[in-house]
């Protein structure tokens, strides 16, 4: 399957030049479910294109596929159901924000790993410096003196 | 024959290349200043040959001369002359001989504002400057041969990508590049020092304006892109966390954590290894960018040359450079230990915070733009890393930045007072939890992101304004404010200027995120849509010819009740060499935000799909982006931090000098503080 898809890419997606305007005739009567349905389209990628959402794309493959989103969450689907209905079709591929599972646990700790791997590389090092000896009585009188003259 | 000229001049530029990169490890060596000299002749006479063969390049561009293959491929004769300019860098061959070009001005610059640097050390810096300009050159050179002849010579050319014929994209990629580059002095200091095994307070004074100078390029090169993307991609979108953004995106974010930690350095004599990482890490991530773009290993948008080949030598180059450099720093950077402290809360400590947010984010960056690849190498199947991914870490990551940002100006050197600093920041947070409710209550109870996204702007720019406030003592002394303020120095008013930038994008993102109006509709010539209270009337289509192009030219009327506001007039083109369509979006910016129309396909009987949109305040970005880079251009001009040095105190870069300290660092401290 993935193979098929990635020869699918290659013949028509890279030579399709996807960039223009999606509009489609029949957004859904009810507007609860067509911004339901319009919040899905820019979590799902368009397959042939680069980069894009199927909400961006006027490819085909594009209208498609908000085609059978509409179309399903006009039967009353959830939006979580539209979702797996095409990663059951497509892969985790289709999602623009991948599923949170065992190859992707990684990438969504990413932010919480790199912040301990660089504040120990900021500051585990830190041992090196010795404390400055305290001041003697001498210069704190020094110090307040010439804080009080500033003031 | 000028073909030849300029690649003889590349040859002869890898010889001088060659011995910039040699001759001065071999004098510093030897003890011969004669030697360590010819690291200043060797990248003058890099940079005049560069500029040969890229003033060669340009006249074959300019006259159209298609014996070259790269005009060839690469220009038309049709194509309006800006674009024959700028197609000398929108192509792979040209780009990298452009990269060439800069790579030499910044060392010849080193040498002509270096003056006052040891020799010993500078000569290191240009020798390390000469050794990329080598590798790019040998790249250049023996794979991506710009002046390769082509017999028997074409009568016309291929022309360029339309959608790269804009004058937003004529000059984002020079920005960038310079940019790019230009962390490229960071990292040949970096690598001078790990080599001379010092870094000192004055090394840091010296890389920051460099470090500046490139982010204040960055900057400019990625608002260029994303203004581009904003009115040429026809969907209103500005930012699409593609990996060629991404690609710019990591250095921005690394050069805005290295010229904050050199601010560090040079006060306090501390983070120096991490400082020094952090400008390897950051012209790494440079290259990195040039590799994703030019091998074609991440296919996107902007992936106008692929050709693995090549991948495979900028991947050698890059694991060489990267690889190198950062053995060099795990063997010489532990004998660099602080020698400044500074307390848990102060200033240091706050640049502490914004270093670990920053390159967490690049870092966090660059996993989400090479994690599909490395799910795919491993068999785990097709993942895609888009925008919901990348806005998450922006949100987890930026957030805490943001909130240390407007407290850390106003926090001490060395020993602050967080009482002092939370009271003057008091009336700060008011204002942004007032902004975050205001808006709670005003849409409802919706938008608690968005509110969230407010506050945070609200509580940067009045914490910025405070921190201007209390340093000129408006509310304990108004009488002397005006006093006040014309000793706040050019250095002060430009952090207060980038802050206050940044806080200005925040606010258009959020705003502009928020309240956009949409519609995407069909339209008839007559018709009219309601778009945020104003109306666009449709007026027709009529062709239209360009220069290289035939265009639909859509016309819209808009109405704010009865008044004519404007006209936009949309296009539709399609190119013919390559042939192409392209979008014009019209937008006509209010104060209040941007109308945009977009026309898009026929829909029979005289009708027209169109999208129309209000974007509230959208502008903020790029204005917030401007704001940032005029704070860094007013910070470089500050007389103290002027690139180059002042006179007399270059003896405080030697150790002897501590035996001596009235010419020591500390002179330099006390001078500025």
């Amino acid at each position: 399957m993935r193979q098929v898809l990635g020869t699918i890419m290659l013949l028509f997606g890279l030579s399709v030049a996807a960039l223009g305007v999606a509009v489609d005739e029949k957004p859904l009567p009810d507007p609860a479910q067509e911004a339901q349905a319009r919040a899905l389209m820019k979590e799902i990628r368009c397959l042939v294109c680069q980069n894009q959402s199927i909400e961006d794309s006027n490819a085909d493959l594009a209208r498609d596929l908000r085609a059978i989103v509409r179309e399903r969450i006009a039967l009353g689907d959830s939006p979580e159901n539209v979702r797996s209905y095409l990663v059951d079709r497509y892969g985790d591929w289709v999602l623009l924000k991948p599923p949170i599972k065992t190859s992707t646990y990684f990438l969504w700790a990413s932010p919480f790993l790199a912040v301990l791997v660089i504040v120990f590389l900021l500051l585990g090092r830190k041992k090196a410096v010795a404390a400055p000896a305290p001041l003697s009585e001498d210069e704190e009188a020094q110090i307040k003196a010439l804080l009080e003259r500033q003031e | 024959m000028a073909g030849e000229i300029g690649h003889f001049a590349l040859i002869l530029a890898l010889f001088f290349a060659l011995t910039g990169a040699v001759m001065p490890h071999v004098g510093a060596y030897r003890k011969d200043t004669r030697l360590m000299a010819l690291g200043d002749r060797a990248v003058y006479a890099q940079f005049l040959m560069a500029a040969t063969a890229f003033g060669t390049l340009t006249y074959a561009f300019v006259t159209s001369d298609f014996s070259v293959i790269n005009v060839a491929t690469n220009s038309h004769t049709l194509k309006p002359m800006l674009y024959k300019i700028s197609g000398v860098w929108g192509n792979h061959e040209g780009s990298l001989l452009f990269w060439v070009l800069n790579l030499t001005l910044f060392g010849a610059l080193v040498s002509w504002r270096g003056s006052k640097l040891p020799l010993q050390f500078r000569g290191r810096v240009l020798a390390v400057q000469s050794l990329l300009v080598l590798g790019f050159l040998m790249f250049i050179l023996f794979t991506s041969n710009p002046f390769e002849r082509l017999d028997p010579a074409p009568i016309e050319g291929n022309g360029l990508n339309p959608l790269l014929q804009d004058p937003g994209l004529a000059f984002h990629p020079p920005m960038l590049y310079l940019g790019y580059v230009g962390l490229s002095v960071a990292f040949s200091f970096a690598v001078a020092a790990l080599i001379e095994g010092e870094v000192t307070p004055l090394w840091a004074r010296w890389v920051r304006p460099w470090a500046l100078l490139a982010w204040v390029f960055l900057t400019g090169g990625i608002a260029l892109g994303s203004w581009w993307a904003y009115y040429e991609l026809g969907w209103g979108g500005w930012w699409f966390w593609d990996p060629v953004e991404n690609a710019s995106f990591m250095p921005w974010l690394a050069a805005a954590a290295l010229l904050h930690s050199a601010i560090v350095v040079e006060k306090r004599d501390a983070l120096k290894s991490w400082t020094i990482l952090l400008a390897i890490v950051a012209f790494s991530l440079s290259l990195l960018g040039t590799f994703l773009v030019r091998s074609g290993v991440i296919t996107s948008v902007h992936a106008f040359a692929t050709d693995p080949a090549r991948g495979i030598f900028i991947l050698a180059f890059l694991a060489l450079v990267v690889g190198g450099s950062l053995t060099l720093y795990a063997w010489r950077a532990p004998k660099m230990a602080p020698s400044g402290l500074f307390g848990f809360v102060s200033r240091e400590s706050a640049l502490v915070v914004n270093n670990i947010f920053l390159s967490t984010f690049a870092a966090v960056v660059l996993v989400g733009t090479l994690y599909p690849l490395f799910v795919e190498a491993f068999g785990a199947g097709q993942i895609t890393v888009g925008p919901p991914f990348f806005e998450y870490a922006a949100a987890v990551l930026m957030s805490p930045l943001i909130v240390a940002l407007g407290l850390g100006p106003l926090l001490a050197w060395k020993r602050g007072n967080i009482g002092r600093a939370a009271q003057i920041v008091i009336p700060a947070l008011v204002v942004a939890a007032v902004a975050g409710v205001v808006l709670v209550w005003q849409t409802s109870g919706g938008f608690v992101m968005t509110a969230f996204g407010l506050g945070l702007a609200a509580w940067l720019i009045a914490s910025v304004l405070l921190e201007i406030a209390s340093r000129i003592r408006l509310f304990a002394a108004p009488g002397k404010a005006m006093t006040g303020l014309k000793k706040i120095t050019r250095a002060q008013w430009g952090m207060s200027m980038a802050h206050a930038g940044l806080a200005v994008i925040l606010l258009g993102i959020t705003i502009s995120e928020a309240f956009t109006s949409e519609k995407l509709v069909v339209m008839a010539p007559g018709d009219t849509a309601d778009v945020a209270g104003y109306s666009f009337t449709f007026e027709g289509v009529a062709p239209v010819a360009g220069p290289n192009f035939t265009a639909v030219r859509g016309f819209f009327t808009v109405r704010e009740g009865d008044a004519i506001l404007t006209s936009l007039t949309p296009e539709d083109r399609v190119y013919a060499n390559p042939p192409m369509n392209t979008t014009e979006a019209a937008i006509y910016p209010l104060f209040s935000g941007d109308l945009y129309a977009v026309v898009g396909e026929a829909a029979g009987a005289g009708r027209w799909s169109v999208r129309l949109y209000f974007k509230p305040m959208i502008s903020a970005i790029w204005l917030g982006a401007l704001m940032m880079m005029i704070g860094g251009i007013l910070s470089l001009s500050d007389t103290r931090l002027r690139i180059g040095l002042p006179t007399g105190k270059k003896q405080a870069q030697k150790p002897s000098a501590k035996a001596a300290p009235k010419t020591g660092p500390k002179t330099v401290q006390g001078a500025r503080a």
